[in-house]
């Protein structure tokens, strides 16, 4: 089944609108085939209705959805050769598992029918279940149940609405970790909707993140990690601190410098222009207490093992978090020191 | 439960159901004066059979609520469908009014504006007009009861279904109705006994040769009661409370599966 033609998802200025509110606005994207695709954000932010249009349940407002060089845009849910993993799962309480997950086998023949539900229920590792009512299932079970359903029709995409959200929490990182496993043995493209930014890094090769209708910016982890595009995104995939300035000129080399109140840091590089109002980025771990840089008083240390968590406070009272290695735990809270990083571990986002 | 609400509990089922059960008691009474006990007795069922008009009314009674909830039960599930599952579309407000009008409107308007409509399109009064009569009023009662349930069920089967390469009518034959199945029984019990037991429309729309149950009964004890009316009324009072039963059982269960 992995042989199956790839075909590539783009969706075109594909936009929402329900009345006066822009659920999705203008979102342009390209997936690769067979790719794990993970679209992040905060509820509301259009993330569902962005799905809900590729599966054909809402109709866009404008723009196009394509797979491969057939255009989807106007075909019912029915007739389009995506399937969806609901978020309530929505398994048929009046069938048994069998007949769930060979609801959409209509067209195959008893036979073939049966044999593809066994093929799938092994898959899930439900081999046995077969007869058994959704309600007589745990949470687990009826996932992989929903899971096995949406993949019967071997789809060429499958879009997944929160796929892990009514798991606990034990259970969600297996759970994880086979979805991942699923997706790589199949080959097929998932795209997976998710609040939860450590569930998006720990399952998609790339991430969207969606912010308000839009698609702020596309990557893997990495990239959104280190060179998030704005505050929100950067906020979202983890700790950082932000250091706010004016952006100097433009100079030479791969840094530009940034006059803070505290005086001169130099980050990474950014097409902004001179005199901008900027905010500079920092990882914790990349913020380095030592002997040059921004003034600063430890106001707080705690020891993690692997890590040395400090709380540093710049002269006008504004807390940074530094994350390093716990052999320089010298200083004691109190001390008056120096925090640097360096410029290639910094970003300048517009304020 | 203390002593106050239990009195309060006895006293307010006497109000409701003694009547009944003085009318249920009655039908076996041996004597042929109603008021007076002359001992235990079937005889009065014996003569309900053997009563032809008798008979013959209650036969128009179960054609008219037979066919009358059938009807009922496709409007009103149509509607219920209407309501629930198409969207805030233009006119909702009025169609829901619409549908649920004949409810709480008097029995009285309703008999007699159907009388006018029929007298004035020259329908001739009979078992057909029952029939639509009796339909009318009763599809409000199935939309109310089938878009209870309809409101209940996650919409994400429906388009988990869609989405599984179900057309609309496959969707709607394998999901949306087995789903809907109790609720739509409940509502045929309800139209059903509903039709069975209306008077006040029957009297307006019907005509010569179609005189139902209730206004065969009504018509007798214009001219004095007998115990048989009671057995009639009795078995009327049994069949009724077996079908509102069984459509109230059928509600409850499915809303808890």
């Amino acid at each position: 089944m992995a042989d199956a033609p790839a075909l590539r998802l783009r969706l075109e200025d594909l936009t929402k609108r329900f009345g006066t509110h822009v659920a999705v606005d203008a979102v342009n994207l390209d997936l690769d085939p067979g790719e794990f695709f993970c679209l992040l954000g905060p509820s509301g932010c259009g993330k569902s209705t962005l799905l809900r249009m590729i599966a054909g349940f809402e109709t866009p407002s404008s723009g196009r959805v394509r797979l491969g060089d057939q255009d989807l845009t106007a075909l019912p849910p029915h007739r389009r050769p995506v399937n969806m993993m609901f978020q309530s799962y929505a398994l048929f309480p009046h069938m048994s598992v069998a007949r769930n997950v060979g609801y959409g086998l209509a067209g195959l023949g008893r036979t073939a029918a049966t044999a593809r539900v066994s093929e799938l229920l092994r898959l899930v590792q439900l081999d046995g279940f077969a007869d058994r009512r959704p309600e007589s299932l745990s949470g687990g079970q009826r996932q992989r149940v929903a899971l096995a359903r949406a993949l019967a029709r071997e789809p060429k995409l499958l879009l997944l609405d929160e796929p892990l959200g009514a798991l606990d929490r034990g259970l969600r990182e297996e759970t994880q970790a086979e979805l991942r496993a699923v997706q790589r043995r199949l080959g097929t493209a998932f795209v997976v909707v998710t609040h939860d930014p450590e569930e998006a890094m720990m399952l998609a090769d790339r991430i969207g993140v969606m912010e308000g209708g839009r698609l702020a910016q596309v990557g893997p982890a990495s990239e959104l990690y280190r060179r998030p595009v704005n505050r929100f995104v950067a906020g979202l995939l983890g700790d950082v601190n932000l250091i706010p300035g004016r952006l100097g000129p433009v100079e030479a080399g791969d840094s530009r410098m940034v006059q803070t109140p505290h005086g001169p840091v130099h980050a990474s590089a950014t097409a902004l222009s001179e005199g901008a109002s900027v905010v500079v980025a920092v990882r914790p771990e990349n913020l380095i207490v030592g002997t040059e840089g921004l003034p600063v008083t430890i106001a707080d240390a705690t020891f993690l093992g692997d890590r040395l968590r400090r709380t540093l406070r710049l002269p006008d009272g504004t807390l940074l978090r530094s994350s390093g290695r716990p052999d320089d735990a010298g200083d004691p809270i109190g001390t008056e020191t120096r925090a640097c990083f360096a410029s290639a571990d910094a970003v300048i986002l517009p304020a | 439960m203390t002593w106050v609400t239990r009195t309060a509990l006895v006293f307010g089922l006497a109000f409701l159901y003694a009547p009944i059960l003085v009318l249920i008691a009655y039908s076996f009474n041996a004597s042929s004066l109603v008021t007076v006990w002359g001992g235990f007795s079937t005889k009065w069922y014996s003569a309900l059979l053997a009563d032809a008009p008798l008979m013959a009314a209650a036969w128009v009674s179960l054609q008219v609520a037979l066919l009358a909830s059938l009807i009922a039960t496709i409007l009103g599930t149509l509607a219920a469908l209407a309501l629930e599952r198409h969207g805030r579309f233009r006119g909702r407000a009025l169609f829901t009014g619409l549908i649920f009008g004949p409810m709480v409107m008097p029995e009285v308007m309703i008999g007699l504006s159907l009388l006018l409509m029929f007298i004035g399109i020259g329908v001739d009064r009979g078992i057909a007009t029952l029939v639509i009569a009796h339909a009318t009023f009763c599809t409000g009662f199935v939309a109310v009861v089938v878009a209870a349930r309809l409101r209940g069920l996650d919409q994400g089967l429906e388009e988990a279904a869609a989405d599984l390469g179900a057309g609309p009518l496959r969707v709607f034959l394998t999901i949306t109705l087995p789903l809907l199945a109790p609720a739509v029984l409940a509502g045929a019990l309800l139209a059903f006994t509903l039709s069975l037991d209306d008077l006040v429309i029957a009297s307006f729309v019907s005509g010569p040769g179609a005189t139902t149950l209730p206004m065969r009964l009504y018509g007798q004890v214009r001219l004095g009661v007998n115990p048989e009316i009671n057995a009639a009324s009795t078995l009327l009072v049994v069949l009724v409370s077996a079908f509102v039963l069984l459509a109230s059982w059928l509600t409850v269960r499915r809303s808890q599966a």
